[in-house]
């Protein structure tokens, strides 16, 4: 693995008595896309701005590439930052806001008309220096925003939500195309969204928050199939929580139904919370069922039938390929590795999992 | 038939225009280019040229110059201390800018007068501070004093507005870029607020160019304005072709004034107009 970045170390910050994020700690790997995922006021965005300079901890340091730069001003710092809403000078060209950073470096002109043509290239809008920010669209503007703080050759990107605001097609688009600059550029990507598919398209390391604590961090995979607990599951994708009493290892009681799962070390009779994806629910007939439930509402979703089954006074979210009418009385079964188990919250800062998202 | 019935809205307003500023400019025009006996002429423009005309157009020019500078100078600051305060406050101190503007103007000119004279307030506390007295009163000192007072919220109107527009996101993307504070004023706040300074320097350097009332009062008759010209004699001589013609004159340099600042505007990214 590659050297630790970005270190974060007891990071707090408030707001007007606000506590927005808590003691967190953070490293960042070179070359990582890590994507910063929660809700809004989760403090996302806050980790952010303090990484980039423009919000300044409590308390806590953050060090960058072994020095300490907690107190250094943004325009000292080796980083760029990509806002949500593009943040280009109305007043110039788009050549001069590329050129903006490099000519506060005093680059020779020679080198400045290079690393424009060679950005503009980049990010595939050739031939626009002359263009006014006015007659761009978002998708172009926040292209050129990219441009702008790329030419300085910064260690690290900061992404403030920047495809907020661009349309789905648009922001899948730009997704691809995120991907593709940050391999060719070769450097370090910190991504804030609160789009869960953009996290799991772009990222190498998912970091979710909630109300200023990290709830988890791993890459897409392992925050899909194995989220720690029920925020995380709630947030990443669509998911059935259940509460729950883990009988034994591998055996589970849901909803007066015993379930055999594949989880250990949960004790006995312990209550736990039980995660199963919707696409993991597979509708039997009535009698070849672990439960019994009648068919509440349908949905076409274009790849799949979003199906609401009511049985044993639980909604259950099932995804599946093969249509249901409202009505049908169905079987529902779960494959034991299908079955997530996850510890009820107990402390302070695992309970900011149970608040809505 | 919609639309028909929508343009009759503009009815009244197009007949007082009509009455109240077309057709007094045909009859200024009228009269500019006429004798007294009703015959051709152009001796009423071009008596600008007379050497007491040209003088007090001169004058005017400079005053105008003068307080439009020193409007310039104290709002541009202020502008930016208001749009660095809280929001609430900005609001409070924006309406005791706008405040004596409620006043009647005659009145805070006349107010002025008092405040300046030998026995006025300000010489009677200056005296009892042991300091020499303030003799501005009648001179072209006492004049742009009150000019800049009267117009100075016309100039920091318009530029804290344009400052207020500029996102916070700007002035951040300038600093992230490596910016530090003088070429951020410079590079980023000074050509965003142009459209606003453009806009303040119009709506003060028009009115105090054109200006009468406070010469005469402040100036003693001492300080002869063309306005001042203009105003004897229209109101004195009963010379109405003498005055139209001299308030061409200055009307070219009004027009001319305002064009050149509705051209600097657009440069600047935004029209005035």
């Amino acid at each position: 693995m590659s050297k630790r970045l970005i270190d974060l170390q007891h990071i707090t910050k408030s707001f007007d008595g606000q506590t927005v994020l808590d003691d967190l700690n953070l490293y960042i790997r070179e070359n990582e896309f890590l994507t910063l995922l929660g809700p809004s006021g989760c403090g996302k965005t806050t980790t952010l701005r303090i990484i980039g300079g423009f919000e300044s901890p409590d308390t806590g340091n953050v060090i960058f590439d072994g020095k300490n730069i907690t107190s250094l001003a943004p325009n000292e710092r080796q980083l760029n930052t990509v806002f949500q809403k593009y943040a280009l000078f109305p007043h110039m060209s788009i050549a001069e806001n590329i050129a903006f950073g490099l000519k506060i470096k005093k680059k020779s002109k020679a080198y400045i008309n290079d690393k424009i043509k060679y950005a503009l290239k980049l990010v595939n809008l050739e031939g626009f220096e002359k263009r006014s920010v006015d007659s761009l669209s978002g998708g172009q503007q926040q292209r050129i925003a990219i441009a702008r703080a790329i030419v300085n050759e910064p260690k690290v990107l900061l992404l403030d939500e920047p495809l907020g605001a661009l349309d789905l097609k648009l922001r899948q688009d730009m997704q691809y195309e995120l991907i593709r600059l940050k391999n060719e550029l070769g450097i370090t990507f910190i991504y804030v969204t609160h789009d869960q598919e953009e996290a799991l398209t772009m990222s190498d390391t998912i970091v979710v928050m909630n109300q200023g604590y990290i709830q988890q961090i791993g890459t897409p995979e392992d925050i899909y199939n194995e989220p720690t607990n029920a925020f995380v599951a709630d947030f990443i994708g669509e998911s059935n929580i259940i509460d729950g009493i883990m009988i034994k290892d591998r055996l589970v009681s849901v909803l007066d139904v015993t379930f055999p799962c594949v989880d250990e070390g949960f004790g006995t009779n312990t209550p736990v919370d039980v995660v199963i994806r919707p696409e993991d629910v597979e509708l039997v007939a009535p009698e070849a069922g672990m439960l019994e439930g009648d068919v509440a509402s349908l949905i076409f979703k274009g790849v799949h039938w979003e199906i609401e089954v009511l049985a044993h006074g639980f909604e259950w979210l099932v995804q599946t390929t093969q249509m249901h009418p409202v009505g049908t009385h169905v079987g529902i079964r779960v494959d034991p590795f299908n079955i997530q188990i996850m510890n009820k919250p107990e402390s302070s800062d695992e309970k900011a999992v149970e608040s809505d998202v | 038939m919609c639309n028909l019935k929508r343009q009759l809205l503009a009815g009244p307003y197009l007949l007082w225009m009509a009455g109240f500023i077309l057709l007094p400019v045909i009859m200024i025009f009228y009269y500019a280019f006429t004798t007294t006996s009703g015959h051709f002429t152009l001796l009423n423009i071009s008596s600008i040229f007379a050497s007491i005309h040209l003088k007090s157009l001169l004058l005017s020019l400079k005053l105008a110059l003068i307080c439009t500078g020193v409007c310039l100078l104290l709002s541009y600051p202020l502008a930016m201390i208001l749009n660095g305060m809280k929001e609430k406050s900005q609001g409070f101190i924006v309406f005791i800018f706008i405040l004596p503007m409620w006043m009647n103007f005659m009145l805070r000119i006349l107010a002025w007068k008092l405040l300046l004279s030998n026995n006025g307030v300000i010489n009677t506390l200056l005296e009892a501070l042991g300091l020499p007295g303030l003799d501005i009163l009648n001179t072209p000192s006492a004049v742009v004093f009150c000019m800049v007072y009267d117009f100075l919220p016309f100039m920091i109107l318009p530029i804290y507005n344009a400052m207020s527009r500029i996102e916070d996101d700007i002035l951040e993307a300038a600093r992230d870029l490596g910016a530090g504070t003088v070429t951020i004023f410079f590079k980023i706040i000074v050509p965003l607020t142009m459209p606003g300074v453009v806009s303040g320097i119009t709506m003060v350097f028009v009115p105090a160019l054109t200006s009468f009332a406070i010469s005469d009062l402040l100036g003693g008759g001492k300080v002869l304005l063309i306005g001042n010209v203009i105003e004897q004699a229209f109101m004195q001589e009963y010379n109405w072709n003498l005055g139209s013609g001299l308030s061409l004159v200055l009307m070219v340099f009004v027009i001319a004034s305002m064009a050149l600042m509705s051209a600097k505007g657009e440069e600047g990214g935004a029209g005035v107009w």
